[in-house]
């Protein structure tokens, strides 16, 4: 028999398995986010960076450098101090009344009842809703004529007709209202993190402290809080950020009024930025939020750490 | 006194029963056990003694005391946990004090008490580390002196070792047992494992479906079981139970021997076909057929090896085996004990 040669194996490309090597392919893998943080993130916000740096504004569109000057004006206006304190207050006034809310939803929604799919289903709506649709229901019920919470307070005889309050018409009472709305607008999110918070708690652990002889205040403030402490931090450093640079709740309700009683960072410098044109004092107030939050979360991460022994 | 009466206590999930009748009574200082398969009732009937579960029907009494109504922290009861319940973000100090917290106990006295318990169970080195940082040996005790700390009137212990090891079991069952005898606490302790309710209790109930099987010392449970529940579910290999004339008769695998054995005792003689056997060291258990009975029935035989040699028992053989008269044990048609002849 004649042996047929054997065909000779060609050489196996360097490329073939390229894909198969661990580093090749997470980098593959990775390329998209790192690319979409780059150019969706970090280039804006450098471009912010040298606006705030810069007199830029839309009707002179000169990139000549000024220093810190824009920072320096704004610090000097009352007008920026007045909303930078606003800020704080809508923000941290919302978070807390969120959680003390959302701490008794998720209280509520533990223990079984007739019915409780359907709460927690309602439960979620707040966040579900769009938010301007959401506003203008908001901006009805502080309506100053129509208000159904003026009509219930006077149907119950709590006050008069010459008593009901102007909501949104009076400084106080307008940062009251942005903040019941943003509270309501995390509520269900702080009910989420509560559920989850203590639905982790091993029942053993809340056994023992029933045995123990806990009520139920000692229960809940010397075991299930201390327990579910991290997680709510974490909540609350999502919640902050997340309202520290929000304007939709004030741009449609109040449009920071009345007279800048409710304005804040986000909104003024939407407001200076773009719709007034003056781009570099926007991005300065803009950047301001930077360092306020940069401080916060690094605060509360590292206090969940000294935590988690 | 009885630290812990039971009057018929019934307790249902809808219309299941889980605890269908439970009267039991503990006397002060008792260390009882109850023994059942899991889903039994068991841990049920402790939940019910200590107020975490509300029984439906029944009387409970504590310290001579009807405590039906009480929530838990009235009814002085400790209980510990088969995961142990530590409070994780306290040190251990916190955790042995905290049930001593609750009843507003004078720091002093919490100081010294704590000192107390902690000397006992020998973790006085422990106090200022949290329940993360330690063993799983070492967290039961700081459970365990946490349930001691205010000097309950009984101590109710839920499955404590089953998180443990197999060789820190063993000296963690010793441990309890002495640390009670010292103590001298009443102790309601659940297990599903015999050999830590054989080893442990002053005496055992056997619990199966919600009810007790029979209340007794490890030797009268083992020894005369009171139905074929309890006589196949102490003791391994369990019981031998054959079906003869309508009843049973049931008889242990270390008292199934061979027929050279029985030194002209009075017994019971069987032929054993051998199937297969299994050498452990200190016993071997051989397992077959007897002739006359259900052939596909498997007998097991437990003999000691010092004395039947290694070739003498080969699958497929033919032995002479009996019982002693003194070890066979007759149960009736539904399974209860038959009267002695």
């Amino acid at each position: 028999m004649v042996a047929i040669a054997e065909s000779v194996p060609k050489p196996a490309s360097r490329f073939r398995f390229i894909l198969d090597r661990r580093d090749v392919l997470g980098s593959v893998m990775v390329a998209p986010a790192i690319l979409f943080v780059l150019l969706l993130v970090g280039v804006p916000f450098l471009m912010a960076v040298y606006y705030s740096l810069s007199a830029y504004t839309i009707y002179d569109p000169s990139w000549s450098f000024v220093g810190l000057s824009n920072f320096a004006d704004i610090i000097e206006d009352p007008t920026f101090r007045q909303t930078l304190y606003n800020t704080f207050i809508f923000t941290f006034g919302s978070q807390i009344l969120g959680l003390i809310l959302g701490k008794f939803g998720a209280l509520l929604l533990l223990r079984p009842f007739p019915g409780r799919k359907l709460v927690r289903a309602l439960i979620i709506l707040p966040w579900v809703i769009p938010i301007a649709l959401a506003t203008v229901a908001w901006q009805w019920m502080f309506d100053s004529l129509y208000s159904v919470i003026n009509w219930t307070l006077i149907a119950l005889g709590l006050i008069t007709r010459d008593q009901a309050p102007n909501w949104l018409g009076t400084p106080e009472l307008a940062m009251l209202s942005v903040i019941v709305v943003n509270a309501w607008r995390f509520f269900p999110f702080a009910v989420v993190i509560f559920l989850a918070g203590i639905t982790a708690i091993p029942q053993d652990v809340l056994d023992a402290a029933t045995v123990d002889g806990a009520g139920f205040w000692r229960r809940n403030y010397q075991i299930i809080l201390p327990m579910i402490l991290p997680i709510m931090t974490i909540g609350l450093v999502f919640g902050i950020v997340f309202t520290f640079t929000d304007l939709s709740i004030v741009f449609l309700m109040t449009q920071g009024g009345p007279i800048g009683a409710t304005s804040v960072l986000g909104f003024a410098g939407f407001q200076t930025g773009i719709v007034s044109g003056d781009v570099s004092h926007g991005a300065a107030i803009s950047l301001f939020m930077l360092p306020v939050l940069l401080i916060v979360v690094v605060t509360m991460l590292r206090f969940i750490r000294r935590r988690e022994i | 006194m009885s630290a812990v009466v039971t009057r018929d206590i019934i307790k249902k999930f809808g219309v299941v029963p889980a605890v269908n009748g439970i009267s039991l009574t503990v006397p002060d200082g008792e260390f009882m056990v109850l023994l059942g398969p899991s889903g039994c009732g068991k841990t049920t009937f402790l939940r019910i003694i200590c107020g975490l579960e509300q029984q439906t029907s029944g009387d409970l009494l504590i310290g001579n005391d009807v405590v039906n109504d009480l929530p838990p922290r009235a009814r002085g009861v400790a209980m510990m946990f088969q995961s142990y319940g530590l409070y994780p973000h306290f040190t251990v100090r916190n955790n042995i004090a905290f049930p001593l917290r609750t009843q507003r106990v004078p720091s002093a006295e919490i100081n010294k008490k704590v000192e107390w318990a902690s000397q006992l169970l020998g973790i006085g080195h422990l106090l200022d580390r949290r329940p993360r940082q330690l063993s799983g040996g070492e967290r039961q005790r700081v459970a365990l002196a946490r349930a001691l700390v205010r000097e309950p009137t009984a101590l109710l212990l839920d499955e404590p070792l089953s998180n443990l090891d197999a060789k820190l079991r063993a000296t963690a069952r010793q441990e309890i047992r002495q640390f009670q005898q010292r103590v001298g606490v009443t102790t309601i302790y659940v297990t599903h494992d015999q050999v830590e309710a054989m080893g442990m209790g002053d005496r055992i109930a056997v619990i199966d479906h919600g009810i007790v099987r029979q209340v007794g010392t490890p030797a009268e449970i083992y020894d005369d079981p009171a139905d074929r529940f309890v006589a196949t579910f102490v003791g391994t290999p369990p019981m031998n139970i054959v079906a003869k004339n309508g009843s049973y008769l049931g008889f242990r695998p270390e008292n199934f021997l061979p027929k050279a054995m029985m030194n002209g005792e009075g017994s019971v003689e069987f032929k054993f076909r051998v199937e297969r056997s299994e050498y452990l060291g200190s016993e071997r258990i051989v397992y077959g057929a007897i002739e006359g009975f259900d052939p596909d029935q498997v007998i097991t035989a437990k003999l000691p090896p010092a004395h039947v040699a290694d070739e003498w028992i080969r699958p497929g053989e033919w032995h002479p085996f009996a019982v002693r008269n003194s070890a066979m044990r007759a149960f009736d048609q539904d399974g209860k004990r038959a009267r002695r002849h």
